[in-house]
């Protein structure tokens, strides 16, 4: 019975903010809500499922982001006659160096000799692999700067770039999983947090990939255009029938739309784990999470799952980063920041309940819906703190200025309160 | 004489950087291999705390500073630094007392420490940001340079000059006293070996009627000491933001798992390590090879091995090399 009260609360909430602030805030806080219901969704699945600490979910969401324009953003024709072909070429020789690599590695009967071939081989890759690079990105960044200056995307619809945003994490993950699984848990904590660092460098760095800071915009949508709907007649007559506003209803309509796909995706989600969770998989997972040793005595291949899981998790919240990307219409590198989508994703996971998929979600619309109204909440109490002091005091003016730092320590204390007095969280897993 | 230049220009742009940059990363690794060898569980408040820290030294300083104190050619957060690691020692008992205590009784898992460190760094990140705001402070004081550009060229003739900037020096000489006070302090006083023996085994340390909870107040206490003075000295030689000693978890811990989460020893190498490797392969070498290639052979382009943006990579590199290869770390740490 808790579940269904605790999200009728939330739609009041949601309710209560259309009526007294705005709907299309109101929305607004639904859409992200509901990005951030599936980011919880996949940092569940590791944390609640099987127990992994994964602090690296920026940069998997950021992944996400980069599918969107590498899918569905149109191709720059003269870039890649420029050095499409030759950067191209020149990862694909990293890749082998690292490749190659490995191999010698496996290969060769154990000694000095050994160790000198790997490193001869990485350095020799590594200098072949500056050889090739360099000179394409240079040709590829002249072309254009100030529009493109990129290799551009493929040109697919929208849609299509969600899973392609959760292969991107998937194989970030497996890269990281690979190394860092099977060793002490803080371990992994640790290596997300590198390969988020990392993966926010390149995005940030490689203009030639994705315009660095120079931001990508206009990321195609897979909902009309507000402008397109004001000026279609039909559209017009159907708002004044209803009596609306046709420039305030396109809006309105615009993000009913947005929400509405988005609310498909986590619920065929959610759907998917419960399934996943009631089969032997899941019970594998459980006994798993449980104890180990036990399931490993079982001849159950633990790092394995543990890997499989950790893929699948990461893949989620690339999956909800290239949403986000949608949503936004524009790839961002510069406001990715690990407290937003890493820490808050984590509190949304622990005060929601963890091990429980319903309550992940229940817990990023929650967390989401706090994170956006602390501000205004925020403000009115400092309002209130700060009156009987004297206008244009220096005290003041701080205290009024760092409201928005506020909402750090709030999130910290939420989570500080939930871990130690409802360790379960909202909506507890079985 | 061409060799010479080379050799300066290594020490001036490579080793004297690296050095200072290690100090401070040692400092910091110390911190978090103590946590982690006493409490059990890996501190990402740890960054936060240094900011902490950091920030009280310079309201003092600037307090000191308004009062008309100073001390001469050193700069006057040395002064401040006592009373900033005094109210680091208050925060960081309060929340052991707050938060850590309850789940050490329960005997919870380490993972749940991890997630409750997670929770004061947040709070520790908006008490940073409100009282002292997100931007760059300045608080460096006193003489810059112990050898300036200028002075170095004239004295030796050579073209490249050997800059020793204060902080730098002040921060190779406050690292190498806070390491000797606290080898000492670990080796041969009596609460040291209690914490020592601690680490190494606590059944054993309990039956032989060492007191956990005083255990831990000390190791908090000196945890204290080293990030604030770690955060003063590098808040000193580059700049103090909040959000870099965040980011200066990522190298902390790599150095602290290099080392061996535990080992102490291990920590000042692992913040040595990999604070050279950083720095060199930032570094573009053009005018070092310039200097010691035969007539005709310099390199034309920068000879970077990678840009400076990411030098995180380095030690995210060198963490997965040490994991896949020896994952208790170049000196033998602990796993649990």
């Amino acid at each position: 019975m808790r579940g269904p009260i605790l999200f009728a609360i939330m739609a009041a909430l949601i309710v209560l903010v259309g009526e007294s602030q705005s709907w299309n805030t109101a929305l607004n806080i639904v859409n992200m809500g509901l990005i951030s219901a599936i980011m919880a969704l996949g940092v569940n699945m590791q944390w609640g499922y099987a127990g992994l600490f994964n602090i690296g979910v920026m940069g998997f969401v950021a992944l996400g982001g980069l599918g969107c324009v590498l899918v569905s953003m149109p191709p720059t024709g003269e870039a890649w006659a420029a050095g499409g072909a030759r950067v191209l070429l020149a990862l694909a020789v990293g890749a082998g160096a690292i490749g190659a690599a490995i191999l010698t590695w496996r290969k060769m009967p154990r000694g000095r000799l050994r160790g000198a071939a790997v490193a001869v081989v990485l350095i020799a890759g590594f200098l072949l692999f500056r050889y090739l690079f360099d000179p394409a990105v240079e040709a590829i960044e002249a072309v254009n700067p100030a529009q493109t200056g990129y290799l551009g995307g493929l040109g697919l619809p929208v849609i299509v770039a969600w899973p392609v945003g959760g292969l991107l994490a998937a194989g970030a993950a497996w890269i990281v999983g690979k190394t860092a699984l099977g060793l002490r848990s803080d371990y992994l904590a640790i290596a997300t947090l590198g390969i988020a660092e990392i993966i926010i460098a390149v995005l940030k760095n490689e203009d030639w990939l994705d315009r660095g800071v120079k931001n990508v915009i206009g990321v195609p949508r897979p909902v009309p255009y507000e402008i397109d709907l004001q000026q279609s007649a039909s559209f017009v007559d159907w708002m004044q029938r209803w009596g609306f506003d046709p420039v305030v209803g396109s809006s309105i309509v615009v993000k009913l739309a947005y929400a509405g796909l988005f609310l498909a995706v986590l619920l065929i989600l959610i759907w998917l784990m419960e399934m996943a969770l009631k089969s032997p998989w899941g019970r594998m997972m459980r006994a798993i999470r449980d104890n180990e040793t036990a399931a490993e005595a079982m001849g159950k291949n633990v790092t394995r799952r543990h890997l499989q899981i950790f893929i699948l998790g990461s893949a989620v919240c690339g999956l909800a980063g290239a949403m986000m990307t949608t949503l936004d219409g524009q790839l961002t590198p510069g406001a990715y920041q690990p407290l937003r989508f890493t820490f808050l994703i984590w509190v949304m996971v622990i005060v929601g309940g963890s091990g429980s998929n319903w309550g992940s979600a229940l817990g990023g619309m929650m967390i989401w819906f706090f994170w956006v109204e602390a501000e205004p909440i925020g403000k009115a109490m400092m309002d209130l703190i700060t009156y009987p002091m004297a206008d244009g005091s220096w005290l003041k003016g701080h205290l009024l200025d760092s409201v928005q730092h506020m909402r750090l320590l709030a999130m910290g204390l939420v989570l500080l309160l939930a871990l130690r007095f409802a360790p379960r969280g909202l909506l507890p897993g079985r | 004489m061409d060799l010479l230049n080379a050799i300066v220009a290594v020490l001036n742009y490579v080793f004297i950087p690296a050095a200072s940059y290690g100090a401070q990363l040692a400092l910091g690794a110390l911190g978090v291999t103590l946590i982690y060898g006493i409490l059990r569980f890996s501190n990402f408040a740890h960054g936060d705390t240094m900011a902490f820290g950091a920030m009280v030294t310079i309201l003092v300083t600037w307090g000191l500073q308004a009062a008309g104190v100073s001390l001469g050619p050193l700069p006057t957060a040395l002064l401040a630094l006592p009373f900033g690691i005094a109210a680091t020692i208050l925060l960081v008992l309060l929340t052991d007392r707050a938060v850590y205590r309850f789940y050490r009784r329960q005997k919870a898992a380490p993972v749940v420490f991890v997630i409750a460190s997670m929770g004061v760094m947040f709070v520790l990140n908006g008490i940073v940001r409100f009282i002292i705001g997100v931007n760059d402070q300045n608080f460096s004081d006193g003489e810059r340079f112990i050898i300036s550009a200028r002075t170095f060229k004239t004295m030796t003739g050579l073209n490249e000059a050997l800059v020793l900037k204060t902080s730098q020096a002040l921060t190779l000489v406050t690292a190498g006293i806070a390491v000797a006070l606290l080898f000492w302090f670990l080796n041969r006083t009596r609460t040291g070996k209690s914490m020592r023996a601690y680490s190494d085994n606590e059944d054993l340390a309990l039956l032989s009627g060492i007191n956990p909870e005083r255990v831990v107040i000390y190791t908090w206490m000196i945890v204290a000491a080293l990030a604030t003075t770690a955060g003063v000295l590098y808040g000193l030689d580059k700049s103090f933001k909040p959000f870099t000693y965040f980011q200066l978890l990522l190298p902390i811990f790599a150095s602290a798992i290099v080392g061996g989460l535990g080992n102490p020893l291990g920590a000042i190498a692992g913040g040595f390590l990999i604070a050279f490797s950083e720095i060199g392969v930032v570094y573009a070498w053009k005018k070092v090879l310039g200097y010691l290639a035969p007539e005709g052979w310099e390199p034309d382009g920068l000879v970077q091995l990678l840009s400076t943006d990411y030098k995180f990579a380095v030690s995210f590199a060198i963490l997965i090399i040490v994991l896949l290869f020896k994952p208790t770390g170049l000196f033998k740490g602990k796993s649990v």
